[in-house]
């Protein structure tokens, strides 16, 4: 089998994946609505005015669509800045994507303002000061090869470092009833979507087809940027690149959910370990797989707790750690 | 022989101190030309300056009639291909993925390899005769089968020149003859450049057509083994005694470091 066969065989499985667990995702709620009621629902085939219509087309398919685009890009990023920075520890938020854009947000919610376009703008615009910052950074460290391969890693954790010192600082100063507020923004919240936010989402779409095709390179950027520049690659312009794209679509939907934790580590780490090391099919992969779990984690955190919801990413580190050592167990033996 | 690659006053330095300092070469097409030199000489630094790698601050590098300056890295790949000394074997790629890298400088937007692509790596491996390991990840290979991997990956880049950075120094000595045959062999075939950075004053000997002897950033001498390879030269640069003679082999230099318990003889 040819390796684009393998990656458009992969993709499809995966595809099919998401599809079902999207399905399954509407079907189940605390409504308690059904699966073929779902479909009928979404094929137009039902009122289109009754209760459940409008929980599935209001309420529940904005929320999957989050999750299929949080969770997808999320673990993109998470494989790039793997590659980028060839540290298996590396995560989206591992440059200071996630401290820049955490502050912005608690910003917002402290001086009151909504969730939407409030809260998202001042997020959006904390993680591109963070964004500025890394570039400039990388710009300068990756132009002299003098500077250790791991200085634009160790700016990242100070950053976060950084950060986190005066994201505590806000909290301590923040009265009780906010405080909870932002803890759930703090672990991701996929609940406060609107379905007129959606179309935001589409701005990330260019960026997954730009890190497909980069997919080769980011492979040469494993063996070293000397080795993959003795084959041909451009890596300052390359790195930067895929640097830029990758925050501003992590920063895109970090605005709109929070801070998910644990998917961007872990769905690159289990396709790794099952597909190998190649970009050109990690990257679909990735994406859909990405989705898939992330759909899948935000389904339980709704339907598990008998009242109310848990922040889903309770769940995906609840599933993911344990999955992940098992299959590094595996791996070993 | 027309001339392929040359340099003039070419200089490096980094804070105040210099690495290379007006370093001039030429090596022919088809030549196999050895730089040789202690360590801390610049030998490393000077093959990143040739293959593009590091820029020079001073000094003009010429490759093919065109500054290196007006080529894109892409371009300079189709023509130039490096065997590095540290090889990164950390991420589980097999060898025939990892030999297959080696057409990236041809390959299309998207990065797919076709038919002719794969009949290149397979007909490199054979030659490095690593065909049989082709599925086998680079961690599960010895020293002497990755390097004749990373040689493989060369080769598969079509290059007209091939750089390599002490391809034998961490190789027992069949393995050394081994590699330095492959690269002999392949130049004969294909009359593709070499430039090798070496310790080895006795391959350097035996394969090289011409050596360039460098310390300190300076070039001590260039010219065929046996003129370079001469006694007091050697002292001087490496810093300890030398003994050069005729090799039972014939025709070449032999060169014996002397340690301090034999220098009375």
């Amino acid at each position: 089998m040819s390796f684009s066969a393998k990656i458009l065989l992969t993709s499809l499985l995966l595809s099919i994946v998401l599809l079902l667990s999207s399905i399954i995702a509407i079907s189940a709620g605390s409504s308690g609505t059904h699966f073929l009621e779902t479909l009928s629902v979404l094929t137009g085939n039902s009122d289109p005015d009754s209760v459940t219509s409008t929980i599935i087309w209001q309420i529940r398919l904005p929320r999957v669509i989050l999750a299929a685009f949080v969770g997808g890009t999320l673990a993109l990023g998470g494989l790039v800045f793997q590659a980028l920075l060839r540290n298996p520890l590396a995560e989206p938020y591992i440059l200071g994507i996630s401290g820049g854009s955490a502050i912005g947000a608690i910003l917002a919610m402290l001086i009151g303002l909504s969730y939407f376009p409030g809260v998202a703008i001042f997020s959006f615009a904390g993680s591109l000061l963070v964004l500025v910052f890394v570039t400039t950074l990388a710009g300068t460290t990756l132009g002299n090869t003098m500077h250790s391969k791991d200085s634009l890693l160790l700016g990242g954790v100070m950053m976060n470092a950084f950060c986190a010192a005066v994201i505590m600082f806000l909290i301590s100063m923040t009265r009780s009833f906010q405080v909870q507020h932002i803890l759930y923004w703090l672990m991701g919240d996929l609940a406060t979507i609107q379905k007129g936010q959606l179309s935001i989402l589409l701005l990330v779409l260019p960026c997954f087809v730009i890190i497909f095709i980069l997919a080769r390179p980011m492979n040469l950027l494993l063996l070293g940027r000397e080795t993959a520049a003795a084959m041909g690659i451009n890596v300052k312009n390359t790195i930067l690149l895929l640097l830029v794209i990758t925050s501003l679509m992590v920063s895109i939907i970090v605005s709109l959910s929070g801070l998910v934790g644990f998917v961007g580590l872990v769905i690159p780490h289990i396709f790794r370990m099952v597909l190998g090391p190649d970009h050109r099919l990690l990257v679909p992969s990735c994406l859909l797989g990405g989705a898939s779990y992330l759909i899948f984690c935000d389904l339980l955190a709704r339907v598990l707790p008998s009242s109310g919801e848990l922040p889903v990413g309770i769940i995906t580190a609840l599933i993911g750690a344990p999955l992940f050592i098992i299959l590094l167990l595996r791996d070993r033996a | 022989m027309n001339q392929i690659l040359d340099t003039v006053n070419i200089s490096l330095n980094f804070r105040d101190k210099f690495i290379l300092s007006n370093v001039s070469l030429e090596v022919s097409a088809g030549e196999f030309f050895v730089i040789i030199g202690p360590n801390g000489a610049g030998k490393t630094s000077l093959l990143k300056i040739l293959s593009g790698l590091q820029k020079a601050q001073q000094g003009s590098i010429t490759i093919k009639g065109k500054s290196i300056t007006k080529y894109t890295r892409r371009n300079l790949s189709q023509i130039l291909a490096i065997v590095p000394q540290q090889i990164e074997v950390g991420f589980p790629f097999s060898v025939s993925e990892t030999v297959i890298m080696g057409r990236t400088p041809h390959l299309g937007i998207l990065g797919m390899e076709g038919k002719n692509d794969f009949h290149i790596a397979e007909e490199a491996m054979k030659f490095t005769e690593v065909f049989h390991l082709a599925d086998r990840k680079l961690f599960q290979l010895s020293g002497g089968e990755l390097q004749r991997v990373i040689i493989a990956r060369a080769i598969c880049q079509q290059p007209e020149i091939i750089l390599l950075d002490e391809p034998t120094t961490a190789l027992d000595p069949a393995h050394q003859l081994k590699i330095m045959d492959l690269m002999e062999k392949f130049r004969r075939e294909h009359g593709t450049t070499i430039i090798m950075v070496s310790h080895d004053l006795n391959l350097a000997s035996m394969y090289g057509d011409r050596l360039l002897l460098l310390k300190e950033g300076r070039v001590v001498k260039t010219g065929d083994p046996k003129t370079v390879l001469n006694k007091s030269l050697l002292e001087e640069s490496y810093g300890c005694q030398m003994m050069v003679d005729e090799s039972p082999l014939g025709q070449v230099a032999r060169v014996t470091p002397i340690p301090h318990k034999y220098q009375h003889i």
